[in-house]
């Protein structure tokens, strides 16, 4: 009796070692593990975070397939309540619309409707911007340079900048017409007060001391516009450029679907009509597709031909 | 009359120049001859007026009374007669190392000539980079380079162009004190082999010292017969002029001589003479040695 009391104590003493140092083995895992998480730089969490190229990449493309995901998933929800639905269209339904739009000519025009609603719009946001660009370069550098000619228009300027583009649409329509003019007024009124005064401020940061340095070194009054503050205007006048693409799509848009024969925006608003989402949804990943590519080759531009501006 | 006969013999004339922002008196009235090839150095407490003096001189703004003379010619707007480095803003940010150097032909004697003379200037500029090992980096761009590497890029920008006077704000103001003395001597063997006359203007009176063959003073520390007011609401003026190669008889280029005792005393008085506000001498009084001072009150 008192034997086995002392064997099963003794052996419940054992068991309770051995449980004792598994457990500490495993707190010392967790503490070693802890030790080493915390002596490594983090790859995702806080400030002080550094993920690597790979991670990188894959941290970029998540949320676009999380949307894919939660879109199909939707999608496939509805459609199997109702197959007739339009509002969630499947993708083989978008694929056929695209086909269509893009890859078979027009009964009646004998053309690629998708191709031909791209260049009419990109040829209008093209021609604004650039317009713009030009005129906010001219003013901009004007209103910078000569003070006299600040006094003159940099109020004005400021005041115009402040006139809601779209609430002059109906002038703009009047005057300048439905056609091309119309719509490219209105994309170089709602864009060119920005790039004009993106580009004064940018002169007026040069310091005057860069001013004087020219003229000891020989430049004469029309150089110094020319060889020392339009050269270093130019990348800030395409990263005005590209901030004020966004605006430039809103009006292009806007302007188009109100009075247009063809455009992206046109076509957006006609097919709404008939609820037809396998339309309206690539058109829409198109103008984005575009607005991301015009985007990211003009942010390789300045970082290609102006070395110095990027890493300023 | 002493002035007039300055001003015929000396290539930078300044005539009573007197300096106001608004309420702010800056500069109350200057007088100041200098020869060519002189090296002058001017320190004074900061805040004094040092930087609108060369900014005067330069022709980056007017004066608003008295005239300067650039030999014997009433200067207005900068132009190449007056080169400047400044501790910043000097290098064009857009222009690599080689084309900040270059760009005072191009805007000086124009385009076309530089494209007739490009081979011939290049290889003068590089034989400068090097002496400044700076060779290596031509294509650099500004932001590329180190503080001194900058200033020796300024340099040599300004002097491209032969100025008849090289006017320094503080242009090794922020540069550590090896590579400042560095700078220094270099800046001193340019002078040597150019015989251009610099103004520099420095916060440090060793520098001030070492550099110069004559040294100013710019201060509003001192008193004159207006008692009523605070010492602060006047201008500053020239309180000493000292001829320096009177006192420093030894190799200049030997940077020893700053540790020498007439160094010493030298920093002494001027700190005492320009820098304490306690110690207020009176215009008449003022140290004024050199033999191109003159002081029209
Ligand atoms: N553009 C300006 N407008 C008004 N006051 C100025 C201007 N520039 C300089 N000052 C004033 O002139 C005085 C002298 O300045 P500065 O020449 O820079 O002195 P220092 O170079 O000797 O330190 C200062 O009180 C400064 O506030
Ligand atoms: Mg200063």
């Amino acid at each position: 009796m008192r034997t086995i009391l002392t064997e099963t104590v003794h052996t419940f003493r054992k068991l309770f070692a051995i449980i004792c140092g598994f457990l500490k083995k495993i707190w010392r895992i967790i503490k070693h593990t802890l030790r080493r998480l915390k002596s490594r730089v983090p790859r995702f969490w806080g400030i002080h975070a550094r993920p690597g190229f790979r991670l990188n990449l894959i941290l970029a493309i998540l949320p676009f397939a999380l949307l894919i995901i939660v879109y199909l998933s939707a999608s496939g929800y509805r459609l199997a309540q109702n197959p007739d639905d339009k509002l969630l269209p499947s993708i083989s339904k978008m694929v056929n619309a695209v086909n269509k739009y893009a890859f078979t000519p027009d009964d009646k025009t004998g053309t690629y409707i998708m191709l031909d609603d791209t260049l009419a719009s990109l040829s209008r946001i093209g021609i604004g911007i650039i317009l713009s660009a030009v005129t906010g370069l001219v003013i901009g550098l004007n209103i910078g340079i000569y003070r006299g000619f600040r006094s003159l228009s940099l109020t004005f300027v400021n005041f115009i900048a402040i006139i809601p583009p779209l609430a002059i649409l109906p002038i703009l329509f009047i005057s300048f017409g439905t056609g091309e003019l119309g719509k490219i007024m209105l994309i170089f009124i709602g864009t060119f007060p920005m790039i004009t005064r993106d580009v004064y401020l940018t002169v007026k940061k040069i310091p005057e001391e860069m001013i004087t340095k020219s003229l000891t070194l020989g430049a004469s009054q029309l150089e110094i516009p020319w060889r020392i503050i339009f050269p270093q205007v130019l990348p800030k006048l395409i990263d005005s450029i590209r901030l004020s693409l966004g605006a430039a799509w809103v009006y292009l848009i806007a302007s188009e679907a109100i009075a247009s024969q063809n455009g992206l925006g046109y076509r957006i608003f006609l097919v709404r009509r008939y609820l037809a989402m396998d339309v309206i949804i690539p058109y829409v990943v198109w103008i984005t597709l575009i607005g991301f590519l015009v985007d990211l080759s003009l942010i390789y531009l300045v970082r290609g031909a102006f070395r110095w501006y990027s890493r300023e | 009359m002493k002035e007039k006969s300055l001003q015929k013999k000396n290539i930078l004339h300044l005539s009573s120049i007197r300096k106001v922002y608004g309420e702010n008196v800056v500069l109350e009235d200057i007088d100041l001859s200098v020869a060519a090839n002189e090296f002058c150095t001017m320190v004074g407490p900061s805040g004094h007026g040092k930087s609108t003096l060369l900014r005067l001189i330069i022709g980056q703004e007017l004066p608003t009374a008295g005239e300067i003379f650039v030999e014997q010619r009433k200067a207005m707007f900068a132009n190449p007669d007056r080169g400047v480095v400044y501790q910043q803003y000097s290098l064009f940010p857009h222009l690599t190392v080689l084309d900040n150097i270059v760009l005072g032909i191009k805007l000086r004697y124009g385009f076309s000539y530089w494209r007739s003379r490009k081979q011939e200037y290049l290889k003068k500029v590089r034989y400068y980079l090097k002496k400044v090992h700076l060779e290596k980096h031509e294509r650099k761009f500004p932001h590329e380079l180190s503080g001194g590497m900058r200033q020796r890029v300024a340099i040599l920008q300004a002097l491209i162009i032969s100025p008849k006077i090289l006017l320094m704000d503080e242009p090794f103001g922020a540069l550590d004190p090896g590579t400042r003395e560095d700078m220094q001597l270099y800046l001193l063997e340019l002078w040597k082999e150019t015989k251009m006359t610099i103004i520099f203007i420095t916060h440090d009176l060793e520098e001030a010292v070492f550099l110069g063959t004559r040294l100013l003073t710019v201060s509003q520390f001192y008193s004159d017969d207006r008692k009523d007011l605070d010492p602060l609401k006047k201008g500053s003026r020239i309180v000493t002029d000292l001829d320096l190669t009177k006192y420093m008889k030894q190799d200049i280029s030997a940077t020893d001589v700053k540790y020498s005792k007439v160094f010493r005393e030298l920093i002494k008085q001027i700190r005492l003479e320009g820098f304490s506000p306690d110690y207020l001498q009176h215009v008449k009084k003022f140290n004024l040695e050199h033999k191109d001072s003159f002081q029209t009150l």
